[in-house]
């Protein structure tokens, strides 16, 4: 009997008994979309999770922060100094593996209150740093420019904002219907006015990029078709990160920055202050090192260079984003053997409904397995035609399964929303539907070898 | 060499330590072209003889040749293709497939023959014809008489073009009538010079074959029976066709 016979004789039994065989297909059907989605939804948040790690920066990124005195060098105390710009100066001369550093000085206190068009916003952090400090933090200018050393030389007054901050002193665009560019104008920082020079662009995830040119388009339509923009009632803050915090709070953080050139920072709001020192110290600095392959040999030779300057006193601690990224890793591959334990335990269910469902199947079907062994069907032939009904059934619901896995995708993310689209991989789809062929292989075994067992004498006597 | 020869075949059973013979030294010849039934009372061994003649089994004892084949030491996998080129059946309760219509039916053996699909379509519509059922290819069994049913059955039994054809009580689930219109059949096929072996009870089947194998207790009668055999009237009835019904 050729391969295509036994299909067709499987797909005339599975015919013949629709309901029975869609109840049967059922765990299969779950199994293989569970599978699907889950991994979806998995592969939706890794993406997620990656794509914000790369916007603070990636993995060559290393934060040096100051640091207490140990507690073993406690009595060396006042012999420490802080990060300050000799370590800046110093890993610039003698740390090669720092490609790109750039020093940075926050402001003091808790919030700065930052006030320009009638409005005031008291925001989290205000940072005076080197212009490279844009580039080692992975941003883009939108519009205007980045200050430049020159700007630090003469310790200007100018600021470049995110579009955060642009969104609560000017007003979003999404509001207003038009870009707002507050280029020139002019802003307040606890009272210093600064001239706002630049503005980056607008740092989302890729799913919010994706929903937000959605609203666009949908907004343009209606005022093609002469709607006017039904919004009403007053306007509301939705508290911090309302809307924007949605696409990840890297990103709303991202979009929240203050920068000011060190100088400016150092000179114009930090002096007259009494505890100030003659270098001036920092809150941290941004490093970039050669390659992140290659970050502990990076971290040993920084090291070095600052034990030196810090008189072997270990003031400072090393922030990478390995930690985040191996967070990420531990995360997903939690979720993904928890998913794979759903759709697996849903496959097995599945699996044992066939075989079931088959020695059910042989059992009916004695007298019919007699006739073709008196005919000439080989035990062999027996034993491939029942498998091969099994395993039609499996890949019949495995097929189902995946249509149906991109309507149980849409109908998760109706009942949990979350930050990040979920991502259909063809490896995933690949991998279940091999599950579905597998398990409808291995549930066949044993109704197929005792369907080819069958005595042909005692067969065709049975009714 | 004569195309079925049985040499001491003995096939025993057993039911609960209880050793059942059901052939007993059975040795027998049958040549090409010969018309035998094979008789005797219920549970003598008929079925037996032509399940090991058929090569449904292999018997516990003795040797069984088929065309030249030894049979007794064949595997599982060789009877079957024995069976499927060489071997037709005919059953008392016809055992067509009811999933499958007629000419599906007819086209079983050459599926497990590997003979492609438009060359068996062709030929179970020859054997249809044959049994004069060729108008009825895409019915169900269900939507068919009985002897209806066994002229499609001996379609099948045809249509691999097989060396011989068992009958295992062919016309015993049908009316006389109707079984006198199966067993002119068989007649005829034999006539066309083909081997049939029809087992049966009733002697009025038997009195149509030229030879008759009885068996009693599984062993076979040394002398068959007359009155079983029904001779005493085949002799005038067996020029003017099968016998008629005595019910
Ligand atoms: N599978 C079996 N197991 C045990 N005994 C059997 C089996 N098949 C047949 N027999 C016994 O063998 C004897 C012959 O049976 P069978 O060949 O069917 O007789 P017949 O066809 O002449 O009626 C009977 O006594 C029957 O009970
Ligand atoms: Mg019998």
């Amino acid at each position: 009997m050729s391969l295509w016979n036994a299909i067709a004789v499987g797909l005339k039994e599975i015919w013949a008994h629709k309901f029975r065989s869609l109840l049967t297909m059922l765990g299969i059907i779950l199994g293989v979309s569970s599978l699907v989605a889950m991994n979806a939804l998995v592969q939706g948040m890794e993406n997620g999770a990656r794509e914000s790690l790369v916007a603070v920066g990636g993995l060559a990124k290393v934060r040096v922060e100051a640091q207490p005195v140990p507690v073993e060098q406690r009595h060396m105390r006042d012999l420490a100094v802080g990060l300050t710009m000799n370590d800046v100066h110093a890993l610039r001369n003698s740390a090669p593996e720092a490609v790109k550093i750039s020093p940075e000085m926050r402001m003091d206190g808790m919030n700065p209150t930052l006030a320009a068009n009638g409005k005031t916003y008291r925001t989290f952090m205000t940072s005076g740093v080197w212009p490279i400090q844009a580039e080692l933090m992975e941003h883009k200018i939108g519009h205007g420019r980045m200050f430049t050393e020159f700007d630090d030389e003469q310790a200007r007054n100018v600021v470049v904002i995110g579009t955060g901050i642009r969104d609560e002193l000017f007003g979003k665009p999404e509001d207003t219907g038009e870009p707002v560019i507050p280029l020139g104008r002019t802003m307040t920082i606890n009272g210093y006015p600064f001239t706002i020079i630049g503005m980056f662009e607008h740092y989302e995830s890729e799913q919010d990029r994706k929903a937000r040119e959605l609203r666009e388009q949908e907004q343009r339509t209606r005022q093609a078709a002469g709607v006017t923009n039904s919004a009403s009632g007053p306007q509301r803050s939705r508290g911090y990160g309302g809307g924007g915090r949605r696409g990840g709070f890297a990103f709303w953080i991202k979009n929240n920055t203050v920068y000011m050139p060190l100088n400016t920072m150092w000179m114009k709001m930090k002096s007259g202050q009494t505890n100030i020192s003659a270098i001036p110290t920092l809150n941290n600095i941004e490093i970039r090192v050669a390659d992140p392959d290659r970050i502990n040999e990076a971290l040993t030779q920084i090291r070095n260079v600052l034990m030196i300057t810090h008189r072997g006193i270990e003031d400072f601690s090393f922030r990478t984003q390995e930690d985040w990224a191996d967070q990420i890793s531990t995360f997903i591959s939690a979720a993904r053997i928890s998913g794979g334990l759903i759709a697996g335990i849903s496959l097995l269910v599945g699996g044992i409904g066939i075989m079931n469902i088959m020695l059910a199947s042989i059992s009916e079907r004695i007298r019919e397995i007699g006739i073709r062994k008196a005919v000439g069907a080989e035990d062999i032939e027996v034993f491939i035609q029942i498998l091969i009904e099994s395993t039609v059934i499996a890949v019949i619901g495995g097929l189902v399964g995946l249509a149906t896995s991109f309507g149980l995708i849409q109908l998760i993310r109706a009942v949990t929303p979350t930050d990040n689209a979920p991502v259909v991989t063809l490896g995933s789809m690949g991998l279940a539907f091999a599950a579905s062929v597998t398990i409808g292989v291995l549930a066949g075994l044993i109704p197929a070898f005792r369907a080819s067992r069958m005595n042909v004498i005692q067969a065709l006597r049975y009714d | 060499m004569a195309l079925l020869q049985l040499r001491s075949v003995s096939k025993i059973y057993h039911l609960g330590g209880e050793e059942i013979r059901a052939l007993d030294d059975v040795t027998l010849d049958i040549g090409t072209g010969e018309f035998v039934s094979i008789i005797g009372p219920s549970g003598s061994g008929k079925s037996t003889l032509m399940h090991i003649l058929g090569c449904l089994d292999t018997p516990s004892h003795g040797t069984v040749t088929l065309d030249g084949i030894p049979v007794q030491q064949a595997t599982a996998r060789e009877l079957a293709h024995v069976r499927n080129r060489k071997i037709g059946f005919v059953f008392q309760f016809f055992n067509l497939l009811p999933k499958l219509n007629v000419v599906q039916n007819v086209e079983l053996p050459m599926i497990y023959a590997g003979i492609g699909g438009r060359e068996r379509r062709r030929r179970a519509e020859h054997a249809l014809d044959l049994v004069e059922m060729g108008h009825r290819l895409k019915n169900r069994p269900s939507q068919l008489s009985g002897g209806q049913q066994q002229r499609v059955a001996i379609a099948r039994a045809l249509v691999n073009d097989p060396k011989i054809i068992f009958a295992d009580e062919p016309t015993g689930n049908l009316d006389t009538h109707t079984g006198e219109v199966i067993l002119s059949l068989f007649r005829r096929l034999s006539e066309e010079g083909r081997t049939i072996i029809i087992v049966t009870h009733n002697p009025e089947i038997a009195a149509v074959t030229p030879r008759r194998i009885e068996i009693r207790n599984g062993k076979i009668a040394e002398r068959v029976d007359e009155r079983l055999a029904g001779l005493d009237r085949a002799a005038a009835q067996s020029q003017s066709g099968p016998a008629p019904s005595s019910a």
